[in-house]
């Protein structure tokens, strides 16, 4: 029966086309989220429209193709205004409380990546055949040295710890528990083919995870879950996580139902109860609480490893991005408002924070104003989502790009939205034993590493339009960049010129 | 000798397997009709599950097969391939064959009167790939040299 006191209308319609119906069931026992059932009696197979989420996975699966799903128009009569706030205005009125969301911020604001265009070259500065001539994708992420010393027996100059990347092109913080033991493997596995790393999250990590040494960074976030010697020693580099992107000035959130056995183990915490890290860092209330908390790990580490802190972009960030470097930290992961999360109170993730590319140009250009650039790499995350956004992310400043939401889709994810759920039909954000095994991680780290060397190959094409044959003649050269559709201001902010000049 | 490798790591519990080897022994070959106009023949594997379990089972093409050494007439023989197969046309349905099955994965053919066969899989001798590993969306079955 229909709950007339909940009701609100369906997002999407799911249509049976009843003569290519088999009656196989395989829809049914996809359907996670209970919104597909077979009918004995009447032998036939239903939905209950209101708890479909348009996740797919049953039109995915079904053998017939008899599925079709639908987005529902609004059946509210049309107010501009009100439209797409009545659905939430109820929602709290009937559960008394914020509803909580996943993925990244889904409002339209605007995307800067779309508004720049790059750079080819022609006759003067020839382009580069990248299948003939050799293209440098590596890159090294730590402190430079403002200058090299050099005697007789060598380099006289010590260099920083460095992170060495085969691509600029790395996965981001995305924690067992909020994900899938086996993405977790698929993300190891594919970071090590690839040269690359990717990014424990705030989540601890499984023993079964150490083979993938040498391609982790772990993170030490506010909640401290899973942190310990073994821990700090797997990781290549440690990220300090102060913010998120999808929800920065809040801590995190794995909800009960996510914290399996194996959970709790990994992130040294009782089974079952909430996992909720702090907003603040009980210990860090200035930069130079950070610098404390950056040379306490430095130290913990023997100075090996660079050290990353991870602020989200928000505003005034080039100023605390400033702080950060002056800290002592060697990367600054700077996360935009796209970025994609767990579990996110709705308003934050809808209304906080900035845009990544307008956050990476000031970053870059503040800190090569005060002189001290190259005391920190910067890494660009938050809502990446094609290799174009990487020549531009690196074009704006970036060392680096992380990628989250754009892993998880080569994986199978299909921006459903329902992570918090943890009833992931694509077993990818769930902790559920029989939805986790939909993710083979055989074929999700194919796919990762397809993606990452196709991303790497559209790279190295546009760079060789360009005229560019490494990645660090790339790096903050904004003179590639041209901006269309943008007013004078973000222009200046962003450091680039108006298409034309 | 390559035989169907079970994973039941990646078995998703889509029953797609079943779907498979039923088109594939029905005589149209085409899902719908399989289904819907013809007389349907019976899946070959069956997917098991006790959650958070589950597994497609089908013929193991036992080495020794005790289904052979059961079998009083012959029928159940090793084919030019070495799988295990039934010849339909001998078979007399006594289901010895399916007393000693240890892995108890060959089903009685209920559609054929009096008595009825034994049915089991026979490794898709019209395909490289049997149907079933080729169905998988998830490669929980994949063919493999044992
Ligand atoms: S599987 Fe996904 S798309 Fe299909 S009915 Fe269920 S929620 Fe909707
Ligand atoms: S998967 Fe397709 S054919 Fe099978 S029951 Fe569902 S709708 Fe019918
Ligand atoms: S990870 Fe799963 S639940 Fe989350 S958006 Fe993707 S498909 Fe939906
Ligand atoms: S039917 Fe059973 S006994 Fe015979 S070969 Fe197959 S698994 Fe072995
Ligand atoms: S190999 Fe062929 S006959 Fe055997 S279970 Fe699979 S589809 Fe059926």
């Amino acid at each position: 029966m229909k709950n007339l006191k909940e009701y609100v209308p369906p997002s999407f319609i799911v249509e049976r086309d009843d003569y290519r119906c088999i009656r196989c069931k395989a829809c049914v026992e996809q359907c996670s989220f209970g919104a597909t059932f077979y009918d004995e009696d009447e032998d036939r197979v239903w939905n209950w429209n209101a708890k479909c989420v348009g996740c797919n996975r049953c039109a995915a699966i079904c053998p017939t193709e008899a599925i079709t799903i639908k987005r529902s128009a609004p059946t509210y009569r049309y107010n501009h205004n009100w439209n797409t706030h009545i659905d939430g205005l109820k929602k709290r009125a009937i559960f008394g409380g914020t509803p909580v969301v996943s993925m990244g911020n889904d409002k339209p604001y605007p995307i800067y990546w779309d508004h720049m265009l790059l750079n080819a070259s022609q006759v003067t500065n020839p382009s580069i055949d990248p299948l003939r001539e050799p293209m440098e994708l590596k890159t090294f992420l730590g402190r430079k040295p403002a200058k090299i010393e050099v005697s007789d027996d060598g380099l006289k100059t010590r260099l920083a710890p460095q992170l060495e990347l085969e691509v600029p092109i790395m996965f981001a913080a995305m924690s067992y528990g909020a994900l899938s033991y086996n993405v977790i493997e698929a993300l190891g596995r594919a970071a090590k083919y690839m040269g690359t790393y990717y990014n424990s999250g705030e989540g601890g990590l499984n023993k079964d995870h150490y083979k993938f040494k040498g391609n982790i960074i772990v993170q030490v976030a506010s909640g401290r879950f899973g942190v310990h010697k073994d821990y700090l020693d797997v990781g290549s580099a440690i990220e300090i996580k102060i913010g998120q992107g999808a929800k920065p000035g809040i801590g995190g959130h794995l909800p009960g139902e996510k914290v399996s056995e194996t959970i709790s183990e990994t992130r040294m915490m009782p089974k079952g109860s909430d996992a909720l890290s702090p907003a603040p860092h009980h210990d860090v209330y200035s930069i130079e609480d950070l610098r404390q908390l950056i040379f306490a790990l430095k130290e913990a580490t023997e100075y090996k490893k660079p050290v990353a802190v991870k602020i989200a972009a928000v505003h005034n960030v080039a100023a605390i991005a400033s702080g950060i470097a002056r800290a002592g930290a060697d990367i600054i992961v700077i996360d935009g408002f796209k970025g994609g999360t767990g579990a996110s109170p709705q308003v934050i993730r809808d209304n906080i924070g900035l845009p990544l590319e307008i956050a990476l140009a000031v970053v870059d250009e503040r800190l090569r104003s005060e002189g001290i650039r190259q005391d920190v790499s910067i890494v660009a995350s938050g809502g990446i989502r094609n290799s174009m956004d990487v020549v531009k992310a690196i074009a704006l400043g970036a060392d680096a790009v992380y990628i989250g939401t754009a892993a998880l889709i080569a994986i199978g994810c299909t921006m459903c939205q329902q992570c918090h759920t943890g009833k992931c039909a694509w077993g990818i954000s769930t902790q559920d034993p029989h939805l986790s095994k939909r993710v083979n991680p055989d074929i999700a780290s194919k796919r990762l590493i397809n993606l990452l060397e196709v991303w790497a190959l559209e790279i190295k094409e546009t760079m060789g339009a360009m005229g560019i044959n490494s990645i660090e003649s790339l790096r903050g050269n904004r003179l590639n960049l041209r901006g269309v559709g943008l007013n004078e201001k973000e222009l200046e902010i962003l450091g680039i010129l108006p298409a034309g000049e | 000798m390559k035989v169907v490798k079970i994973k039941e790591d990646n078995c998703v519990y889509c029953h797609l397997c079943e779907v498979a080897c039923i088109v594939e022994h029905s005589q149209s070959k085409d899902i719908i009709k399989a289904f819907k106009r013809e007389e349907r023949p019976i899946a070959r594997c069956s997917v098991e599950f006790n959650y958070p379990v589950s597994l497609s089972v089908m013929c193991r093409h036992c080495d020794d097969a005790p289904c052979m050494e059961a079998c009083q007439n012959g029928s159940m023989h090793r084919d030019e391939r070495g799988y295990v197969v039934v010849n339909p046309d001998t078979c007399v349905g006594c289901w010895m064959c399916i007393m000693a099955c240890p892995y108890g994965v060959i089903k009685r053919d209920t559609r054929r009167e009096v008595w009825g066969l034994s049915t089991k899989c026979d490794l898709c001798p019209d395909r490289e790939i049997p149907a079933c590993v080729e169905a998988c969306p998830n490669e929980a079955l994949t063919f493999e040299e044992l």
